[in-house]
């Protein structure tokens, strides 16, 4: 009673208030950011939902054989193009298997020249090199890394390609598959070869980070053991960076599964089926992968069939790099054993 | 979980600078000289990258060309320069940017602060997986779909007919802005990581809420990170050329619509520097290679300057950052969620 009135006021009403504006605030805070993370959950979902809305007719005309062989792609697409169904078909008529030969046979092959070269290259990198051409190589990585793919399909164009064409392709083999397809620069060997060097820096990147982070006991055992440098780094070092090239392969596939540009650029632009038993020819076939075709159709978004069949391909390429994504999600998970955040 | 200390292994000092290798196996010694063989061969298609573009760029490019406007000619010396494609590579980078940093660092504070309930936090995280794995010519296609909605006419311009066109710099804008979130959320996620508990105790030990906590004490502290993965979503945006030409449309001068001056610019289309280049290579319509080269050349040397900036901004941030990390590993971090498209 003796108390001033102010006193209790001063004593309970600010800590209560502040209390009770502090925890609103936090919790608003709180719900702001929940609700913009939520989002790009709800644009994943609604993405993938609208792509395959928009692609069913595609794939309800065609059924199961949308992802087999039979005529050739480009026609038609020109076939819808031009709103002419061809004889005997309906105007959705569409046989995907060259396209998506091509793309399995550019990704896998750059894939798997990229995994041993960068594995190679990962080794020198955290073993070998002398520490100044470490320095060096550290911005190299990153500037391939981040070259734009146009620039990449550039040179492929106006170098790579006129080169293979002069030096690797005789007239005897332009001829010997004249009346199926013409042979030019522009084809799956100067496509891989490009596409390798494309996706090689991330995947150098990660692995050397994964080397770097192999225990030094561990090798430092084995060579204690009498075992020399490359059988150490071979039979330890490899193995503990294990899960780090298997998620850099997963990302650098979904990566050359994604590309389109550069592709479209320097593949050869024609969806044809290159066929493995045509010997050496095989490789100087053009080809051209599901993103290459997007890319290169775009023009004809306005065509209701043939934007069924366009969004059919993205939904085929959506999956396959969402399927991509979460196994390397999942192969990352591994790493955090050995401390590895790749 | 401790992250590896990745720039420095520890047993470098004891390491001799070059291998003894005389007397390892035969099959071991042609692996090392392989590894040495794929870390030179790196360095030289680096360099040899850098120089063609550099010999041919400077080679065909002139000071004027910086401040014409392209022009429909048959002569590729009348074509005019690329002031046009300059402007509209810095507004869409820049807008892109400004869309996607504040999201991706609210995106990246709510996973690594609340992440509550933590199945969502997972959902949101494997979604942001999905996005930087998803092709851009996927994203570029669902984002024609948003934009063409009448609803939205507003940002692009609407036919006659009432259709909605869709394409516009702020269309290419938002949907780049997409494509760059990954990079941000994966840099800023990574920062906040890193920092010590100690830092959110001592804030918490003061009395402050935690959304103050992030933005007085943790934002703060790990600005490198931050600026880091901005610089690396304004090199993806600069370099992609798929949502450009979907979203920005094929003409290469900007196209204003309507009479205000800088929103009716936003809602036009234009052409930014990567489908200059595109359009100019032998493989689009215009096929001036020797504008082509220019013009990818003004583009890498942007790259170089956005990389460059990378380098010092992380050499600045390890000065006063504990943990010491190499650029190369601080950069990886950001590219922990995909890899580098574009």
């Amino acid at each position: 009673m003796d108390l001033h009135p102010l006193a209790t006021v001063r004593a309970r009403s600010p800590r209560r208030t502040r209390r009770w504006a502090a925890g609103s605030t936090d919790r608003r805070v709180e719900l702001l950011l929940g609700a913009l993370a939520v989002a790009t959950l709800a644009f994943i979902v609604v993405m993938i939902a609208t792509v395959f809305i928009k692609a069913w007719p595609s794939f309800a005309h065609n059924g199961l054989a949308w992802f087999g062989s039979g005529g050739d792609p480009d026609t038609q697409l020109r076939a819808m193009q031009e709103d002419k169904a061809l004889p005997g078909h309906s105007i959705y008529y569409f046989r995907s298997w060259p396209l998506i030969w091509g793309t399995i046979v550019t990704t896998v092959a750059a894939v798997l020249i990229a995994l041993v070269a960068s594995t190679l290259a990962a080794i020198f990198l955290t073993e070998f090199a002398p520490p100044a051409l470490r320095r060096t190589l550290d911005p190299v990585i990153r500037l391939l890394a981040a070259v734009p793919s146009v620039i990449y399909g550039l040179i492929g164009i106006l170098a790579v390609a006129p080169w293979v064409n002069e030096n690797l392709l005789s007239n005897s083999r332009k001829a010997s598959v004249e009346y199926v397809v013409q042979l030019n620069g522009s084809n799956l060997t100067t496509a891989v070869l490009i596409l390798t060097i494309m996706i090689l820096p991330i995947m150098v990147a990660i692995s050397a980070n994964a080397f770097a982070a192999v225990p030094a006991s561990w090798r430092e055992g084995s060579a204690a053991l009498g075992v020399n440098r490359w059988r150490t780094i071979w039979r330890v070092s490899l193995r503990a960076a294990r899960p780090a090239i298997a998620a850099a392969t997963v990302l650098s596939t979904a990566r050359a599964l994604g590309e389109a540009v550069m592709l479209a650029m320097v593949s050869g632009g024609r969806g044809f089926a290159a066929n493995p038993l045509d010997g050496i020819t095989f490789f100087f076939e053009p080809v051209r992968p599901l993103a290459a075709t997007i890319f290169q159709n775009s023009e004809g978004l306005t065509i209701p069939v043939l934007a069924h069949t366009i969004y059919a391909m993205a939904a085929v390429l959506l999956v396959s790099a969402a399927m991509l994504s979460l196994a390397g999600w999942a192969s990352k998970q591994q790493l955090k054993r050995y401390g590895i955040r790749a | 979980m401790s992250t590896a200390q990745l720039s420095v292994p520890p047993s470098e000092v004891a390491r001799a600078p070059r291998e003894n290798t005389s007397g390892w196996p035969l099959i071991d010694r042609f692996a090392y000289v392989m590894c040495w063989a794929v870390g030179i061969g790196l360095c030289v298609i680096a360099v040899a990258i850098v120089l063609y573009m550099f010999v041919k760029g400077i080679s065909y490019l002139h000071v004027g060309m910086l401040f014409e406007s392209p022009a429909p000619a048959q002569l590729q010396s009348q074509t005019g320069g690329f002031l046009d494609p300059i402007v509209g590579t810095l507004i869409v980078s820049t807008l892109g940017t400004l869309i996607a940093a504040p999201l991706g660092v609210a995106i990246a504070a709510w996973l690594t602060e609340y992440g509550r309930p933590a199945w969502l936090a997972r959902a949101v995280e494997s979604s942001v997986e999905i996005i930087s794995g998803a092709p851009s010519v996927v994203l570029a296609l669902f984002g024609l779909l948003i934009f063409a909605q009448s609803f939205l006419g507003f940002l692009s311009q609407t036919a006659s007919n009432g259709a909605v066109y869709g394409r516009s710099f702020i269309a290419a804008s938002a949907v780049m802005a997409v494509l760059g979130l990954p990079l941000i959320v994966g840099a800023t996620r990574e920062g906040l990581i890193q920092l010590p508990d100690r830092l959110r105790e001592a804030s918490y030990a003061l009395g402050r809420t935690r959304a103050t906590t992030i933005r007085r004490v943790l934002l703060p502290a790990i600005r490198p990170s931050i600026a880091t993965g901005t610089v690396l979503c304004m090199g993806r945006i600069i370099g992609d050329t798929a949502i450009i030409r979907l979203l920005l449309g094929v003409s290469l001068t900007t196209q204003p619509v309507g009479g205000t001056p800088i929103l009716g610019a936003l809602r036009g289309t234009g052409s930014t520097l990567t489908s200059y280049v595109y359009e100019n290579s032998p493989a689009g319509e215009g096929n001036a290679p020797q504008k082509a080269y220019a013009a990818a050349f003004i583009l890498l040397m942007l790259i170089l300057l956005l990389n460059g900036l990378v380098t010092w901004i992380t050499n600045r941030g390890a000065k006063d950052e504990p943990s010491g990390r190499s650029g190369l590993s601080r950069a990886l971090g950001a590219l922990r969620f995909g890899g580098i498209e574009k």
